[in-house]
């Protein structure tokens, strides 16, 4: 259509009016972006960096190296091996199945092997490394590294992990480490990140777990750049971290190694005190496990026969069991009448095998009786009605005081798993656990160490040491950490009248070395090596009336787990005593056929330092002496190295 | 005034006519896709492959369209200008049945040698068809009801077409786009105001009913209305590409992370980068002054054409480069918002920077129709 000159005047005036406003607007609306930009890129830039920074880099934490733990010479108990594995990257690797078939080839790899590898492989985003196989021998390992061109994808690695040189010696004291569990982090308030790190591993049992805090370290950082898909691109830079506290334990291996074998397949235990510093030189459960199983992975059928074994290898006897100490007792209730002043050493009580107390007859072990018996003969022959009569006197509750005193009923500051704290009973304790009156009777079973009296072997072992010197020793189980010493266990005076103390020393001595002594078979006759003991057998069950008019009274007519405790608690020499021993064999019979021979060789072995001489037994003795400790299967040197046991 | 009106001798003809070429555009064109080439370079990794290089060649060719374009007189143009808008919604109906469907969006033809995407050339083609019929109505019946509602309906009928593809950016594009032409041209400003009005009082209510019975969207159209205002309630899932887009934009800082060194950009953190992200590429790299230096050389651009739309007396040519120009602005406002976290994401590329075939080719033809203008303006006589 034709416009008017009039129209067009007009269309041009519109336009320019309308054009101008919207390139007005246009121009400002720009100057809002500006703005905005200005705002975020200036006013707001470094928060925005920030996030920027935490998109980009990744802080990975490098696990610190844990500290070893040596025994008292120095021997290694835990060490950190290496560890060859086979890291795959399966973006690398390209066909995975057949990868694995071919490494199956050169490489010992079960079905089940493969088939986990695959599993954690495609687990994993494509590009991460994934440790496929690990623990593989030296041969194994290099037959990898020579064959890698034709296996794509594949790194040989090596890593750190815990070795136990000492294998099952000390599986219980030392304990084992094992990867962090969910059940540890709840259990565990416990915030260091390093625990985040897979296959990390930390202490779950004895010093490994009780030390945890000194042996782990603290965990280094590495800061890495990311991509988006969470690709590592490179290694920004690294904090390395910090190696864990080194250990020493009072422990010696080789004692350690010999009372572990001599114990053999026994339900039993044993401590080694040294009575200087308290020392626990050797603290031996039988019978034990391998941790190093533990570390690896146990298998579930490893794992099952431990715990359906009915020796229980995995419970820590010598500080978790607590059994009734018998006639170890007795000491205690000896030195409490003694400092109470209701006897005197010489003063003899009528034993006709039995006393009567409450309407209760209550039996001496030796059915004839003792006769007359004094304090020194009632240790010796461990007449039982001289201590129902006494306590009568003393009363339970000075006896209870008094056996908290030597150790018993409390608890020893050890770095252990659930350290037992035994029971030494009185009579609020049994109005309060038991809601009942404390009988005669109560007292009478407490002072030849049965009812409810409880000790485990460590406390026994540290009564003895404590009537030995008359000092409070206290066990001691790490010497130093770090090369810091712990403070000694050798402990203050017990304030006991010295005299009593040697009556009771005189008890103990003829114990082992008079011809009437309990434990005489079991005397050291090394010129000034002498032992000094106590036997102790303790019952787990009631003997009925019509047991004992049937004499069904042998324990190798019963079965296994209802035959009596065996115990004995000894030290050595009797002149300046340097060693404390206790030793109980769960079911093993009589303290003095089944405790008292074991302790009398372990005696010798820490005395002597090494592997007794016969010249210590007496002569009727060497022989067999000689066939036992001939046929330990002793360690006899260090573990040796192989190449797959190299020292990290 | 139409072409019949001109006097013919003034306007230049054959090779004179690129001495009156406006090369103040043309450079400030290659400047701002210049500026496309070196971040296409850089999000690459610093390879010509498999953008900046293709890039190039689709700018060259791009230059070529636009000077053929421009060397046609525009009354040719005006008059094939209802041919054009024909057969771009004939092509709009050719993607609904052919089309090609590429992430779940249908919007391309397969023309064998490339994807074309008909919505690119509709945004020119709309502009174009309502320049044309204002130049053909009488200035005095413009603001009548009839002759605003068949505009309107011109407008719309492609809107909707591409709504349904479904692209509400470009939808949105068209229908701004034309009623920038429609305004300039002078239809009464109270239309405006009534529909911008319709307008905030339909989202008010949408967002008033929202939680009663008589809710306007479904609960997640809502949700994603939330993740836009709020991009921090989803920041693995929708949220993701505003809140890292922004995160690149904020750590550029001042003078930027340097050239090829922005960290959200080359460790792919950031989504679609070589298209409609890649301002944040620039903004991360180069910081606020290469941001707001290719800020300016857009708006240059559209001050350009402005200026020479308000010099020119020929009312087809002027509406035409008005059109244009709001289209170009409305493409690197809507994406800078976007990207900068002031508007939903719609996906609206970066006007001559985003890697793109289809939109450079038309953006530089619909260029060439300026330049067209430009030339063949009329002259006053002496």
């Amino acid at each position: 259509m034709k416009q008017s000159p009039k129209n067009i005047a007009q269309s041009v005036r519109t336009i320019g009016r309308r054009g101008f406003l919207i390139g007005a607007t246009q121009v400002a609306f720009a100057g809002v972006l500006a703005a905005r930009m200005r705002y975020m890129q200036v006013d707001q830039a470094d928060k925005f960096r920030l996030l920027a920074e935490e998109n980009r880099i990744r802080v990975r934490l490098i696990a610190p190296t844990r500290g070893l733990i040596f025994d008292r010479n120095g021997v290694p108990l835990a060490i950190n091996e290496q560890n060859y594995r086979i890291v795959v990257v399966r973006e690398d690797a390209g066909d995975v199945d057949e990868l694995l078939a071919r490494l199956s080839r050169i490489v010992p790899m079960t079905m089940e092997d493969a088939e986990r590898a695959r599993r954690e492989l495609f687990k994993q985003p494509a590009h991460k490394p994934v440790t496929i196989l690990d623990r593989l021998s030296w041969e194994d390992f290099s037959k990898v590294s020579v064959n890698s061109p034709s296996l794509p994808g594949v790194t040989p690695d090596i890593g750190l992990s815990r070795f136990y040189p000492a294998g099952e010696d000390l599986a219980h004291v030392v304990g084992y480490v094992g990867p962090v569990s969910d059940y540890d982090l709840s259990r565990i308030n416990d915030p260091d990140p390093v625990l985040q790190i897979p296959r990390f591993q930390i202490g779950k049992t004895g010093v490994e777990a009780k030390t945890e805090d000194s042996l782990r370290g603290l965990a280094g950082n590495k800061f890495e750049e990311q991509n988006a898909y969470g690709r590592i691109i490179r290694e920004l830079r690294r904090t390395p971290g910090t190696k864990g506290a080194d250990l020493q334990l009072t422990i010696d291996e080789g004692l350690q190694n010999f009372v572990q074998k001599r114990l053999g397949e026994e339900s039993a235990s044993a401590v080694v005190i040294d009575l200087a510093e308290g020392d626990l030189l050797g603290i031996a459960s039988a019978p034990s496990f391998d941790p190093n199983k533990f570390v690896r992975g146990i298998s579930v059928a490893d794992y099952r026969a431990l715990t359906e074994h009915d020796h229980r290898p995995l419970a820590s006897k010598p500080f978790q069991g607590i059994y009734p100490p018998g006639s170890t007792f007795k000491m205690v209730t000896a030195l409490a009448a003694l400092e109470e002043g209701v006897i005197t050493p010489d003063e003899t009580v009528y034993c006709p095998g039995h006393l009567e107390s409450g309407g209760r007859r209550f039996h001496c072990w030796k059915r004839g009786g003792h006769g007359h018996v004094d304090l020194k003969t009632s240790i010796e022959q461990s007449c039982d009605v001289y201590y129902y009569d006494v306590a009568q006197r003393v009363g339970i509750d000075k006896i209870s005081e008094m056996a908290r005193r030597l150790g018993i009923g409390v608890s020893h500051d050890l770095p252990l798993s659930a350290v037992a704290r035994g029971l030494a009973p009185n009579k609020a304790w049994k109005l309060e656990a038991r809601g009942a009156d404390w009988l005669i009777g109560d007292t009478l079973n407490a002072s030849i160490g049965q009812g409810f009296v409880l000790a485990s072997p460590l406390q026994l072992a540290v009564m003895t040491a404590r009537i030995a010197t008359g000092r409070a020793v206290s066990p001691r189980l790490v010497r130093t950490i770090d090369g810091v010493e712990a403070p000694s266990g050798g402990g203050e005076r017990l304030g006991l009248d010295p005299r009593h103390l040697a009556y009771i020393r005189d008890g103990m001595n003829a114990v082992s070395n008079n011809r009437r002594g309990t434990a005489f078979r079991s005397r050291i006759v090394a010129e000034g090596l002498e032992m000094a003991g106590k036997t102790g057998t303790s019952q787990v069950r009631n003997i009925t009336a019509a047991e004992r008019a049937a004499g069904v009274f042998r324990n190798e007519d019963l079965p296994w787990e209802r035959r009596d405790h065996a115990l004995f608690v000894c030290y050595a020499p009797v002149e300046n005593p340097r060693v404390a021993v206790s030793v109980v064999v769960e079911h093993g019979g009589g303290g003095s056929t089944a405790a008292a021979p074991i302790a009398r060789d372990i005696m010798l072995r820490a005395l002597y330092g090494d592997v007794p001489p016969l010249e210590a037994y007496p002569p009727e003795q060497r022989r067999a002496a000689d066939e036992r400790l001939n046929a330990l299967p002793l360690r006899d040197s260090r573990p040796t190295s192989g190449p797959t046991r190299t020292r990290a | 005034m139409s072409y019949l009106e001109h006097n013919l001798r003034t306007v230049p003809t054959g090779w004179r006519k690129v001495l009156h070429l406006h090369w103040g555009l043309i450079l400030l064109l290659t400047a701002v896709a210049s500026v496309g080439f070196l971040m296409l370079y850089s999000v690459a990794g610093g390879s010509m492959t498999p953008w900046a290089g293709t890039q190039m060649n689709r700018f060259a060719m791009g230059l070529g369209v636009m000077l053929c374009v421009a060397f046609v007189p525009i009354w040719f143009w005006r008059n094939i200008a209802a041919v054009a808008y024909v057969a771009s919604l004939l092509l709009l109906v050719g993607v609904a049945l052919f089309g090609v469907t590429n992430m779940g969006a249908t919007r391309w033809i397969d023309l064998g040698f490339m994807e074309f995407q008909p919505s690119e050339a509709a945004k020119i083609t709309v502009v174009m068809f309502l320049a044309a019929y204002y130049d053909w109505l009488d200035v005095t019946r413009v603001s009548r009801p009839l002759f605003v509602a068949i505009p309107v309906v011109l407008i719309l009928i492609p809107a909707f077409m591409v709504l349904r593809q479904p692209d509400l950016g470009t939808a949105i594009l068209l229908v701004i786009g034309g009623s920038i032409v429609m305004f300039a041209a002078g239809v009464h400003w109270a239309y405006f105001a009534v529909v911008i009005a319709l307008g905030i009082g339909l989202v008010t209510a949408v967002f008033v009913a929202r939680g009663t019975d008589y809710q306007f969207l479904q609960d997640y159209q809502y949700r994603r209305i939330d993740t836009f205002l709020d991009p921090a309630q989803d920041p693995q899932g929708a949220g993701y590409h505003i809140t890292q887009s922004k995160i690149a934009m904020g750590s550029g800082g001042w003078s930027g992370r340097g050239y090829m060194q922005g960290t959200q950009s080359q460790l792919n953190f950031l989504p679609e980068k070589q298209t409609d992200f890649i301002f944040t590429v620039l903004a991360e790299e180069l910081g606020f002054l290469g941001g707001v230096s290719l800020l300016l050389l857009y708006v240059l651009v559209v001050v350009f054409c402005i200026a020479s739309a308000l010099q020119n007396r020929d009312r087809f040519s002027s509406l035409l480069i008005i059109g244009i120009a709001g289209t170009f602005f409305l493409f690197f406002a809507i994406n800078m918002s976007m990207v900068m976290g002031l508007a939903p994401v719609v996906g609206v590329p970066l006007p001559l920077v985003s890697y793109g075939g289809s939109s450079m080719l038309v953006l530089l033809g619909a260029f060439g129709l300026v330049q067209s203008a430009h030339v063949h303006r009329p002259r006053s006589r002496r």
